[in-house]
Order: C-alpha cells, then structure tokens, then sequence
C-alpha cells in the first residue's frame, strides 16, 4: 500500500461534560481512496470526520496527514457540510474563489480557478447568482466546488446529500463519483444510509455507539458504476447491516 | 403587500389591476375625510381644519398670505433641521458601529461596557433635555447631542446582535478554506453582519427624525423643531400641524432612501434584496 494521506490512532473524544463521544479509532486512508463512515446516530461518525477537519480536539491518540499532526482546520482538508455553509454575500463564482483568495492568490487568477470550477459543477448559468436563489441541490454543487477548487487533497463531507430529494441525491452521487475518479482526490463520507455508501465507497467503515468506536471495515470491490438492485450488492447490504445491528442483536439474545 | 395582493382571485374577465396604490392611499384619505368633518362639525375648536393646515403650509414654503415670522420659513428650516439629524446620525454612526462591534465580539469589552448602556439605554431622550443644555449651552449642540443620542442606541444594539448571530457554520467554513482565526473579522464578521448593521442605521435615523423637535426645544433659532415650539406659543396651531407633517414626509422620504440604498447594497440578503 502507498503511504497513508491521512492516519488516526487510537484516536478519542471525551467532551469536557465528560460524555465519551469517540474511543480508540483506528483508520488509515491512502491517497486517492474513497471512504465512508456509517452508523447510527451517536456512535461518533460526524465527531471523527469534525476532528480530522481539526474542529473538533482530539483528547486522546492522534490524527495525522501526511506525516504531520492534525492541530486545527487546513486548507488541504476541504469540508462540505449537510448545511452548505456557503457564504450568503458572495456570488457562486466569488464562494469558489473564496478559497484561493483567502490563500493569497492574486485575485485574476483565483477567478479563472472559480471559472474552472463553476463550469465542471454546471453551475455556469447560476455563476453571478447569489446562495439564496440556488435549489439544495445547487448549493452543495458550489460547496463541493470551492472545495475542489481550493486545492484540498481530502474532502471531508458531512451527510452531504442528506438534505435533498432522492432524485437529486442520485444525480449528485454519480457527479461526485465522476469528480472523485477526475481528480484523484480522497474522500471521507459519512452517512447513514447503507446503499449510499455501498454505492460509493471503496471501503466502508462501520461504527457503532455507546462510546463511539470503529466495529468493522468491509472493502467494497464491486465494479463501477453499481447496480444498488443486484445480488451481489445486496448480499454487502445484508452483511453490513448485520454489523450495524450487532449491538441490537446482542443485546436481543 | 404584493403577496396580499396577489392572493386576490384573478379576475379572468378583464386583465388584472394592480390595486396596491389604492389600498395604500385608503387610510390617509379617511383620517383626512375624518378629520375635516370633525372641524366643520366644530367651527369654534381648537383644532384648525385641513384648510387652515394647507393654507399654513402654502405660506410656509411661499409666503405671501400671512407674511409674518413663519413665511417663507419651511426651506431653511427644513435644512436646518435635515443638516442636524444627519449631521447627528453621522456621529451616532460612527460611535455605535465600532462600539458595537466591540461589545459584540471581544468579551472584555462587553463586560466592560454593556452593564452601563443597558442602564443609559432607558432614559428617555427627553430627560437628558435639561443636563444636555448645562454640558452643552442653550442652542444647536445640544440639539446635536440630543438627536445623536437617539439614533445611537438602536444602532448599537442591532449592531451588537448583528456581530454576535454570525452562523457559527461560516466560521468552519472560512478556515477549512484557510481563513486565519485574526481574519474571520473582515472575511466573515464583518460581511455576515451587515444587514444587522443596516436594520440598526435604518432605525437610527428613524429615530433622529422622531427625536428633532425635542432636540430644537433648547432654545436653537431655526429648524422643524423650533417652528412647532415658536407656533405652540403663539397658538398657531396649524402650523403645529404643518411642521408636524412636514416632519413626517421628510422622515419618510429619507427611510424611503435609506431602503432603496439597502436594496442596492444588500441583494445577496434575501430580506432586503
């Protein structure tokens, strides 16, 4: 295996009320890779991703990319958020350029960046447009975009298509898919919807709560683009679930 | 008012009449209707007729029907009494903007100084009256700092609640794209609360026009405020009225401004573009 982008080692998370949010995750992430974090609410997924994003601390183990102790958000881990967290006063193009600018990039060039991306999103028509007139599915497009423009090695998304109808979900699952084999960037998705991340990931991490922790790992080998209604999906579906529901079945028997 | 308007069944018959103009003209035609019935019914009373009002104003702006102390009067006071609330906002402005911001996002300023305003806010302008004229003698700076005064609290408050209800989300959004924690300020305070900010100045100079006649009540010679005080003594009521009146539009067109500015300004902001 290549040198890992991104390690987290026994990595935990006790908030100061002295809730345990996470315990000892283990989870490495090679270049290129595309993962997915899946679980029930509570078992630290969303607190994993937010501390490799570097807001969240770390209280115990550590997390590095590329070597280097992760100590607070970066520019080569680029967020999207459930919520879009777009920038209401900028047009789409200037929230793509946010990122350059903001880096110090002389302000043309940022812009023929922002125009790149504006374009590879198809969000051309919406460009001089601001947030609030642009549908859900729209703004995640731009937040995926100024990540993506913004040079982030890593994107890190947090529930992304959570908020939007299936149709729309669908579309942008495959445009990310289409994004992530362009670009060669690594991804870490959470999510709590099985077929999405079997649809998706290259690995699937499992997590379950009560502390939050890492249960299980599953490579998903299946050939893109998938068939969600073949047998063979549904047979990681069944098996993945199984792992979800462990903690149930146990407590059950 | 549009919505309301368009929630009207469409009449299929003949093209749609936007009814909006006529809806906003109802109450000041009955108030006006009311109120001239209410004097003729009364020729004696106190209370001078629309007549009298409009002929009063006609020899305020012009002059030529009474050609007393009042004629001829209604330009200068008129700038008089603009150039002292905007001269005032200015000054409001640029003391509660910064203020707030302070107070809105540094803790030790906000426990340094809130405790005070919160006790300094409820005082009426109307009670500084007295002490404003001791600090600042009988005449047009304590009408300054009367107006000043008025429009300054609503402009701090707002700005203060502006900076504080930043969406916490634009913060991570800001440094994963690497904005520096000392450059959130200008990259995300600053932009994110402008229309807080913008509420808080629109307010400020309503107040200023609200508070010009109490601020004229020390004793300067010209100005809205002044005339309404020099007719109250004289029984002139209506120009009492008239100033009344001419204060209200003026302090009218001015939001009206005001609004039309924030609209430029302010189109990426759903609540004011």
């Amino acid at each position: 295996m290549t040198e890992p982008l991104l390690q987290a080692i026994n990595t935990g998370k006790i908030y100061p009320g002295g809730i345990e949010a996470l315990r000892n995750a283990n989870l490495t992430i090679a270049p290129g890779e595309f993962v997915c974090l899946i679980g029930a609410s509570g078992c630290g997924k969303s607190t994993l991703l937010r501390m490799i994003a570097g807001f969240e601390t770390i209280t115990s183990g550590q997390i590095t990319m590329r070597g280097k102790a992760v100590t607070g958000p970066g520019s080569d881990r680029g967020m999207v958020f459930q919520d879009y967290g777009l920038f209401p006063w900028l047009t789409i193009r200037k929230n793509i350029a946010f990122g350059p600018i903001a880096r110090g990039r002389p302000k043309a060039e940022a812009m023929a960046t922002a125009d790149r991306f504006v374009t590879m999103m198809g969000l051309d028509r919406f460009a001089d447009s601001y947030p609030h007139q642009l549908s859900g599915g729209m703004k995640q497009r731009v937040a995926i975009g100024r990540v993506l423009a913004n040079d982030a090695q890593m994107a890190l998304m947090d529930e992304p298509f959570g908020a939007l109808d299936a149709m729309t979900r669908e579309r942008l699952q495959d445009e990310l898919l289409t994004i992530w084999r362009a670009t060669g960037l690594s991804v870490v998705f959470v999510t709590h919807s099985l077929e999405e991340a079997i649809f998706l990931a290259d690995r699937v991490v499992v997590m379950s709560p009560g502390p939050g922790r890492i249960v299980a790992e599953e490579r998903i080998t299946l050939e893109r683009p998938r068939d969600v209604s073949s047998p063979e999906f549904n047979d990681i579906r069944r098996h993945l679930a199984s792992l979800l529901h462990a903690d149930h079945a146990r407590v059950a028997a | 008012m549009n919505e309301a308007v368009e929630a009207l069944p469409p009449d299929s018959a003949s093209p749609r009449i936007d009814v909006t103009p006529l809806l906003r003209i109802i109450v000041p035609v009955v108030l006006l209707l009311l109120w001239w019935i209410g004097t003729a019914l009364n020729p004696g009373g106190l209370i001078p007729s629309p007549q009298d009002v409009g002929t009063a104003l006609w020899d305020l702006a012009f002059g030529g029907i009474y050609d007393d102390a009042f004629s001829k009067m209604l330009l200068p006071d008129l700038i008089a009494s603009a150039g002292r609330v905007y001269g005032a906002f200015i000054l409001a402005a640029a003391l509660a903007l910064p203020l707030g911001m302070l107070i809105g996002r540094l803790r030790i300023v906000k426990e340094l100084l809130e405790p005070t305003f919160q006790v300094l806010r409820p005082i009426p302008v109307t009670a500084w009256l007295p002490l404003s004229m001791i600090m600042f003698g009988i005449g047009p700076k304590s009408a300054f700092f009367l107006v000043a005064l008025g429009a300054f609290y609503p402009i701090l408050v707002n700005t203060v609640f502006a900076v504080r209800s930043v969406e916490p989300r634009l913060f991570e959004a800001a440094q994963m794209l690497g904005v520096s924690p000392a450059r959130l300020f200008p990259k995300v305070v600053l932009p994110a609360s402008l229309p807080g900010m913008f509420t808080g100045l629109r307010l400020g100079l309503g107040f200023a026009w609200v508070v010009i006649v109490v601020g004229e009540m020390t004793g300067v010679q010209i100005g809205l405020g002044a005339m309404i005080m020099d007719a109250r003594q004289l029984s002139r009521t209506e120009i009492v009225i008239a100033g009344m009146a001419i204060i209200g539009v003026a302090g009218f067109l001015s939001d009206y401004a005001v609004v039309l500015l924030g609209r430029r300004l302010l189109a990426w902001s759903p609540q004011h573009g």
